[in-house]
């Protein structure tokens, strides 16, 4: 009724109105629209690199998998491609991996949070500003300096501190692992710090006018009510530190073809298979060079899972506060 | 009648100072021990995370010096003239493959975050599925884009071989995400007002992104294609697989023959057993790490010199 009223009486009060003109503009600006299809077509590029990517890691697969079976592929424990009697078991590599991701997160997690809660709770702006871009830097610094680095110096060094070790060997998954630790933490501070900072001042103030302490704040306001964003720095850093190449090429190089869990000696990683397989010579379509892809869409597989798990934590803290 | 003694005012404040400071200040003497040990803790773990960088500039520092010389720029690699071997054809590559990135990114980071940025419709799952796509290709492992490299740029459906050209594509599609993303940020921290103020004006959108978006967002887009540069310079793992031979004695052409680049030779030098090529990886790391940090610092410099608060 009442609607009724209010229609009708706003369609009187414009007597004689014109016929309603669109809004849109009178001309098809065909440029416009040539230089939107331009755009969208650059946007377009990435999908097509991940569809290329696809194509390219599974499409040598069933070829592999017709001379191989993929059973032996997956619960397989020797990994000795290439050689006489070869066997095509994964896990040795993954477990290579493993190894480093875990020795890169004992070394990462705790030092990149702790540095996240100074950088967005106690640092004064100043010293902020300053610190952020020498971490961005940190994690610019190509893996290749950081292999060699920790091959030449922190392996020798950790051996010498601590003879009572089981090392073996020039190489060290264990060492790798650590390494990899150093170049993911600034990842990891970066990311964390992002999701306490993005945590609303008035959760601070509510529990600072509790009598509650600044360090108190932090450990049981800030960190959980961020924790969706810091465990997916962590996933983060997880992910760079399956993906790392040159560093576990280096320092954990190549390793005994069966499970091996000793992180004193060398084992080898998925990346460092890859690296160290395509460089050699190899007939192209050969099993072993099949391998290589099917190390890779493995490798893809696991990262992409774990991105995809991080993005999900990410946007639930931006959706919470924002 | 209200009584004036000198100075009661001060005496007032401080009763009332200590009154309150013994109400409120925490009496508990560990508990400020611990604060105290929080903060040491805190910042401890940021000085370790730090001095990483300090550790591998000094470790290349106190390894390589002997071998910082004109050698190390003009000279090629060598296994016979091991103490005057150097980088000079590995320099070559890596500048023509970064020449190559920044051919692709400019236009197709740029183009891309503004497509996303201005001309998308998010109700449209083209557009979602675009933009997940690139996040998650930002986290692909840079090796996965050397087999990529390998199978459409060498081999496959370009068929390049192991050339210079698959080199620098690969890169470019390796760091393209990236430079997406910063490009974004930059193209957001434009307030849509500016903006909006043209298109009310009449102007048609390109209009409006062309004459007043883009070159408030220059900068920040500018510091993005800076630091996808650094990293491209310094990426040695999908290079192996896409053929940067490490001894090539001679000038690369882009299109034909065998390339090199700075962070593989170094790599390789570095797996030689002998102990002139060490010292001559250390210096190359110098030589590297000279170079990115310049071209860093100028990025950071660039970022600090045109932020704008709006």
């Amino acid at each position: 009724m009442s609607n009724n009223l209010v229609s009708a009486s706003s369609a009187s009060s414009f007597p004689g109105r014109a016929p309603v003109k669109s809004l849109s503009a009178s001309s098809p600006r065909w440029g416009e629209r040539i230089i939107r299809g331009f755009l969208f077509l650059t946007a377009a590029v990435s999908v097509a690199v991940t569809t290329a990517i696809v194509i390219a890691l599974f499409t040598p697969l069933p070829e592999l998998f017709r001379e191989i079976s993929i059973v032996e592929f997956l619960t397989g424990t020797e990994w000795s491609p290439g050689f006489a009697g070869a066997k095509y078991g994964v896990s040795p590599v993954v477990v290579g991996t493993l190894i480093v991701v875990v020795f890169a997160l004992v070394v990462a997690v705790p030092l990149g949070l702790l540095s996240a809660i100074y950088l967005s709770e106690y640092a004064p702006n100043k010293v902020r500003k300053t610190i952020k871009p020498i971490l961005e830097v940190l994690e610019g610094i190509p893996t290749v300096a950081t292999g060699l680095f920790a091959f030449f110096w922190l392996k020798p060094t950790l051996e010498a501190a601590t003879p009572f070790l089981p090392w073996s060997g020039v190489f060290s998954t264990g060492v790798a692992g650590v390494a990899v630790g150093l170049i993911i933490i600034p990842l990891i501070a970066s990311v964390s710090d992002d999701a306490m900072r993005s945590v609303p001042r008035a959760l601070r103030e509510g529990a600072y006018a509790l009598g509650a302490s600044k360090m108190r704040v932090a450990l049981t306001v800030v960190i959980p009510a961020a924790f969706s964003g810091i465990i997916a720095a962590f996933v983060l850093g997880a992910s760079r530190a399956v993906g790392e190449t040159m560093i576990v090429l280096l320092v954990a190089g190549a390793g005994s073809p069966t499970l091996n869990f000793n992180p004193f000696e060398g084992v080898q990683t998925m990346t460092a298979y890859i690296a160290s397989r395509a460089t050699g010579e190899i007939a192209v379509g050969s099993t072993v060079y099949n391998t290589i892809f099917a190390v890779g869409a493995l490798l893809f597989l696991i990262t992409l899972l774990m991105n995809m798990l991080a993005i999900k934590f990410v946007k639930r803290f931006r959706e919470v506060y924002e | 009648m209200v009584s004036f003694v000198p100075g009661g005012a001060k005496v007032a404040t401080d009763g009332a100072g200590f009154v309150s400071a013994n109400l409120f200040q925490s009496t508990d003497k560990k508990g400020a021990v611990v604060q105290a040990l929080f903060v040491t803790l805190l910042i401890g773990a940021l000085t370790i995370a730090l001095s990483a960088i300090l550790g591998i500039l000094a470790w290349a520092l106190v390894e390589g010096h002997p071998r910082l010389d004109a050698d190390l720029i003009f000279n090629g690699p060598s296994t016979v003239n091991r103490a005057t071997a150097g980088f000079s054809v590995a320099i070559l590559g890596t500048l023509q493959i970064i020449g190559g990135v920044i051919f692709l990114i400019v236009p197709l980071g740029a183009g891309a975050a503004l497509y996303l940025e201005q001309f998308a419709d998010r109700g449209k799952w083209w557009n979602r599925l675009i933009e997940l796509n690139i996040q998650n290709l930002a986290g692909v492992p840079s090796i996965v884009f050397g087999i990529l490299g390998l199978a459409f740029f060498v081999r496959g459906p370009f068929s390049w071989g192991f050339v210079a050209a698959a080199g620098s594509a690969t890169i470019a599609l390796l760091v393209l995400p990236t430079v997406i993303l910063a490009s974004r940020e930059a193209l957001r921290a434009v307030p849509p007002s500016i903006l909006e103020g043209a298109l009310a004006l009449g102007a048609t959108r390109w209009q409006a992104v062309w004459r007043l978006l883009l070159p408030a967002a220059g900068p920040g887009m500018l510091t993005g294609i800076i630091l996808a540069v650094s990293r491209a310079i310094g990426e040695a793992a999908p290079l192996l697989l896409v053929g940067a031979v490490t001894f090539v004695n001679f000038a690369p052409s882009f299109f034909e023959g065998g390339y090199s680049a700075l962070p593989v030779l170094i790599y390789s030098y570095a797996s030689r057993a002998q102990s002139e090529f060490h010292v001559l990886a250390a210096a190359g790391v110098i030589l590297m790490l000279g170079v990115l940090i310049l071209i860093n610092s100028f990025a950071i410099w660039l970022r600090a010199r045109y932020e704008r608060s709006w």
